[in-house]
Order: C-alpha cells, then structure tokens, then sequence
C-alpha cells in the first residue's frame, strides 16, 4: 500500500484575472522510503501540487477543487477539516520551503523554532524539547549547535537556515518529508551537503521525500521516482533512469537538451521556444502543443491521457498522443 | 548597547542646542511685550524702562541668549516674569499630570487599535473590515477641541459619568478624571496605529515563516500570537514613537478645555502674559521630551527586533 496516493487532484487559485488551474487532475503514488521528484519550469504547478498536501497556500487565495489525497493511516487529506490538519503537519508531513531566508521566522532564535515544533507534538518538558532540538542540530550536522540554538536566523548563513529548517523538518521523524526546492537559493556545494543530508536521512529511517526541483541535475542524483510537470498537469513518468534516458514525451525531451552536459560538449543547447500555457484560458488539447516541434491537430482537439508507452515498461507513462499511434 | 545609547546621547547635544536657539529667536520675532502686558498702558516709560532693565530685557540679544543658555545648562530654564519662580520648579509641579495624560492616551489608543487591528486583518475585505476603516477614518476626521466638548456635554454634563475637568487625588482617582482628555489625545492615534498594523498583520499573515509555523503543526493561535501578531507589533513601536511628538503638542489645547494643571496649559497662559522665560523653558523641554521619547522608541525597537541595531 503506498504511503500516499494523490487521485486527480485539481488546485485552482482566485487571482484578478480569474481562476487558474494551477493543478489540474494530477495523480501519483508515493511508496514508503521513497525519494519522488517532481520536476518542471516556473509555474508548472509543482509547488501547488505539494502544498495541496498540507494545505497551505501563502497569502494566495487557493482552493482543492476536486480529487483525493489518500494518506496510509490518515485518511483522506482533502476531506480533513483544517482545525485538525496541525495534527498531521509536522508529524506525519513536513515541508522544507524554497527560501531559508524567508521560511524562518526573524525575530525568534532558531532553537526556540525547533523546539516549538517537538513541543507541540511531543508531550515533552521544555528543557526535554530543548535537548532535542540540541540533538536535531546536531543531527543535521551543525556545529557548536549549543550556541546556534541562541542565534536568530539573520546571524545564519543560507546553508545553516537550510540545516536548520531541515532540522525542525525530521525533528518528529515523520513517514513522508515535502521538500519545494530545498536547494535552489543556495551555493552549489553548499546544495550538495543539504541533498547529501536529506539521502542520509532517508537511508536512517525510510523517511519518503517528494522532492520539487526544477534542476534535472539534483533528479538523476537523488530521485528514485520522477513526474515532469507541464502547464499543470504530469506529462512524463516513471522511474529516474526511464525519464531521463527514455525520455518520451516531447516535452521531457526538450527540457533534457536545453540542459548543458559533459556528453554535450561543444553542441549548441537547444531552448524551448515560446512560453508556458496560460492556467487561466488553457488550450484544450495537449498543453505543449502551441510549444511542440511535433504537433499535429489531432494534438490541438483532446488532451491525451497518462499512459504506458507501447512496449515501455509499465510504471513508464506519458501524455503524448504520439506515443498512442505508433 | 550601552555604548550605542551613550553616542546617541552625545549626538543630542547639537540638536539641543539648535532647539535653545530657536525657542529663543522665535520669541524676538514674536509681537507684543511682556512689559506692556504686566503694566498695561497706563505705567510711564520711565517705570517701563525700570521694569524691562529688572527683566533683563534691556541687554543686547546675544547676552539674553547666553543667559538663558547659561539657565538651561544649569537646569533652572530662566525665572518667570510672573511667578517670580524658576520655570524647573513650574514644570516639576505640573510636569507628571502631562506625562500622565501622554502615557494615559498611548495606553488608550493602543487598547482600542489591537483588537480593531486584529479584527479587520482576519476579515480583511469583508463588511466589518470596511465598517471599521469607516468608523475610524471619521475618528480621524473629527479636530480634538470638538471631540472634547461633545464628550464632556454627553458624558460628564447628561451622563454624569465624567467629571468636567480637574484633576484628583491619586492614581486611580486621576484615571478616572484624565479619562476624557487622554481619549481625545489618543483617538486619532488609535485610529493610525489601527490602519498600520490592520496593513502589517495582513502582510505578514502571508510570510513564508509564517508557513513554515503552519506547517510545523501550531494551532492557529499559536501561529497568529507567536509568529504574526508579535512581528507586527514591531511596526507599532515606531509608528507610536514618531507619533508622541504629536501627542505631546495636542496636550496643550486639551488641558486647558479639561483645566487640568499641565505643561500645556502653563504654556497658553505663559503666551497671553508674554512670560517669555517660561514660553521658550517650555519649548525647549517639550523638545527634549520628543527627542528622549525617540529614543527610547529606538531603544525598544532595538530590542523587540534582533535585526535592528542602535548603530
């Protein structure tokens, strides 16, 4: 049974303009112990996606439209009132946001901020959560984490936030961690430890991770698992080796050879033209369309299902009407 | 941090110099003449003449001036003309009873903005955000010497609640009594520090740390006190600093229409007698009354946010 299994769920979020369906029937498992990556460009929908999960939309004026979130021993997320979500945030799903810089609170020292989450769960002393937050420091491999604990997030540089949000993220060790591009604000070796730190932790204790990026780089290094993500909707999945090595939709095949490699060396990269659809007045065929080498009407009148290829293997499935006539 | 205080101090002598300065020059420019206005118009210019040379008032402006520099250093501020007392001994007696109704009125505006504040940004854009938005930009709208005889005639002279004006004895007798006057300072206050924080609750409602306290499983209180309302605060500290100057000048008009015996209405009647040591000894502590409240705000906002620093 998977640890959570999200069923053609639709997010759409008010704004001026209208509604946009920053999600729009997506579906996926995520099996215990498993690192899930969810790729795609800036408003594909993967960061609606994953706050879909826990609820929390920002400032924005979101709302799930439709679908299910299936979680193994919760229930149903979408149906869960929100006065008894704080029962599942923190301890069964936590989430590790893009910007260390922003995600911790400034005027509060960072041991307080860890402390409070183990406080709220835990029926623990303060000066028991204290202790654990010592050890949570030391866990994600800060050092002296004694003095850090007094330290406001200011005084922290980006990759010590990063620990830090990390920190109070495992500190309930909860089955299933949502990290919304952990690493993007952050150095490049300074990237690699936080990954590093995130597999470690997978490996101790069968955390799941469902992992936003928009880095192909960071999929094929942690990534059991990938979806592509386009203009709201999965185009692309299957395992990490048949995504980027049997890349079948047009789209995933595009993103792959914009993407500079050794093996590509001195080949010109190719960008993708145009732009990403609009969520508000989407086109009602396959989303890529206006933006494909490949497209046909037939492409332009029905949006293809996610299916298996013919003769891929089974967990291996896109959304290219392509695929389907051969 | 004592350091930082301690240059800020040192910083303040210029700026207190400059305030001597001006007090002073602002009443040579000012018409009318304290000697005419104790003698009337009757006295001979010889009994007029004995009285300005007993009043100092013969000396070149260069010498009143280091005179009356010479009496702020020593901290007596000049003697009145009229009282015949040093203007420090006129203000220490009527001093507490201005500080009073300072403090009384920020206490009042902040009591009545926090939960109008709060209400509005948890409903923001419905019917009671707007309603109160109304309520207060009228509040805003109505000049204080208005606002006092409409509180007085309703709620001391029908109601019998208040007194009309006086002070009593006590803490909690002059509570009851600087009531009416430190409403009326305060209101206009309230009604600012509630349009501020309504703006810095709504914007910080949608913090990204704000999201992660979410998502770490807090109650919604506990997200709202710990994380929102406390961070907006911070805000309020410096809009009320920056706003006591102005409480302090709109003390004036309010003690006289409660008669309560304060700075302000030591000041009007200082101007009607043209008692100048005490208009420019008031002008120069009223002043200094700013500048130390400002820096006590930066105090405070020093401490209440960790990024902030006094450097």
């Amino acid at each position: 049974m998977p640890l959570l299994s999200v069923r053609n769920l639709v997010t759409e979020f008010h704004g001026r303009q209208g509604v946009a369906r920053a999600v729009d029937d997506v579906s996926f498992d995520i099996e215990p112990g498993e690192i899930f990556g969810i790729v795609g460009e800036s408003g594909c929908g993967k960061s609606a996606t994953c706050r879909s999960i826990i609820k929390l939309f920002g400032g924005a004026r979101a709302r799930i439209a439709g679908g299910s979130i299936e979680m193994d021993g919760v229930g149903n997320l979408v149906e869960r009132p929100e006065a008894k979500m704080h029962e599942v945030r923190g301890s069964k799903i936590s989430f590790i946001f893009q910007d260390p810089l922003t995600a911790l609170n400034p005027t509060m020292r960072v041991g307080r901020q860890i402390a409070e989450v183990i406080l709220r769960h835990g029926k623990v002393s303060r000066a028991e959560a204290r202790e654990r937050a010592v050890q949570m420091l030391r866990d994600v491999k800060v050092t002296s984490p004694e003095r850090r604990m007094e330290a406001y997030p200011h005084e922290l540089s980006g990759g010590l936030r990063q620990r830090v949000v990390i920190a109070m993220a495992l500190a309930l060790q909860p089955p299933l961690i949502i990290a919304d591009e952990p690493t993007t604000a952050l150095d490049v070796t300074v990237q690699d430890q936080i990954l590093r730190l995130l597999l470690d932790r997978r490996a101790e204790t069968d955390t799941a991770i469902i992992m936003v990026t928009h880095d192909l780089g960071v999929v094929a290094e942690v990534c059991d698992r990938v979806a592509v993500m386009y203009g709201g909707q999965i185009v692309e999945t299957g395992t990490t080796d048949e995504v980027l090595h049997e890349a079948a939709h047009p789209y995933t095949r595009a993103l792959l050879a914009a993407l500079p490699s050794a093996a590509m060396r001195g080949r010109k990269l190719t960008p993708i033209e145009g732009m990403p659809p609009s969520l508000i007045a989407p086109p009602p065929g396959c989303r890529f369309a206006p933006r494909c080498a490949h497209a046909h009407d037939a492409c332009r009148a029905a949006r293809p299902p996610l299916a298996p290829r013919a003769g891929g293997a089974p967990g291996h499935r896109d959304a290219c009407i392509l695929d389907r006539v051969q | 941090m004592l350091r930082s205080i301690l240059q800020r101090l040192i910083m303040l002598i210029p700026v207190l110099i400059g305030i001597t300065l001006l007090g002073f020059l602002l009443l040579q420019v000012v018409p009318g003449d304290p000697v005419e206005r104790a003698m009337g118009t009757r006295a001979s210019a010889e009994e007029m003449a004995a009285m300005r040379h007993q009043w100092g008032l013969d000396q070149p402006i260069w010498q009143q001036y280091l005179l009356f520099l010479r009496d702020c250093v020593t901290g007596s501020f000049g003697t009145s003309l009229f009282h015949k007392l040093p203007v420090s001994t006129l203000v220490l007696e009527r001093l507490p009873f201005t500080l009073g109704i300072v403090v009384y009125s920020t206490l009042l505006a902040l009591v009545v903005a926090l939960p109008f504040a709060i209400l509005a940004a948890l409903k923001r854009g419905g019917a009671i955000d707007l309603a109160i938005r109304q309520l207060f930009v009228f509040v805003i709208a109505l000049p204080p010497f208005w606002l006092s005889f409409v509180l007085i005639l309703w709620l001391s002279l029908s109601l019998g609640l208040f007194p009309t004006g006086g002070i009593g004895e006590g803490l909690l007798q002059n509570m009851h009594r600087l009531f009416l006057p430190s409403l009326v300072v305060g209101l206009s206050t309230a009604a600012l520090i509630q349009q501020s924080l309504r703006a810095t609750l709504i914007e910080t409602m949608s913090a990204d740390y704000v999201d992660t306290a979410r998502a770490k499983g807090l109650s919604r209180v506990q997200v709202f006190t710990r994380h929102i309302l406390r961070n907006s605060l911070i805000s309020t500290i410096s809009i009320v600093g920056v706003r006591i100057g102005w409480i302090i000048g709109s003390t004036v008009v309010v003690e006289k229409i409660f008669s309560v015996p304060g700075l302000g209405s030591l000041l009007i009647d200082a101007i009607v007698s043209r008692d100048f040591p005490v208009i420019r000894g008031l002008t120069v502590i009223f002043a200094m009354l700013v500048v130390v409240v400002n820096l006590l705000t930066d105090i405070a906002y020093s401490i209440a946010d960790p990024r902030a620093s006094l450097d």
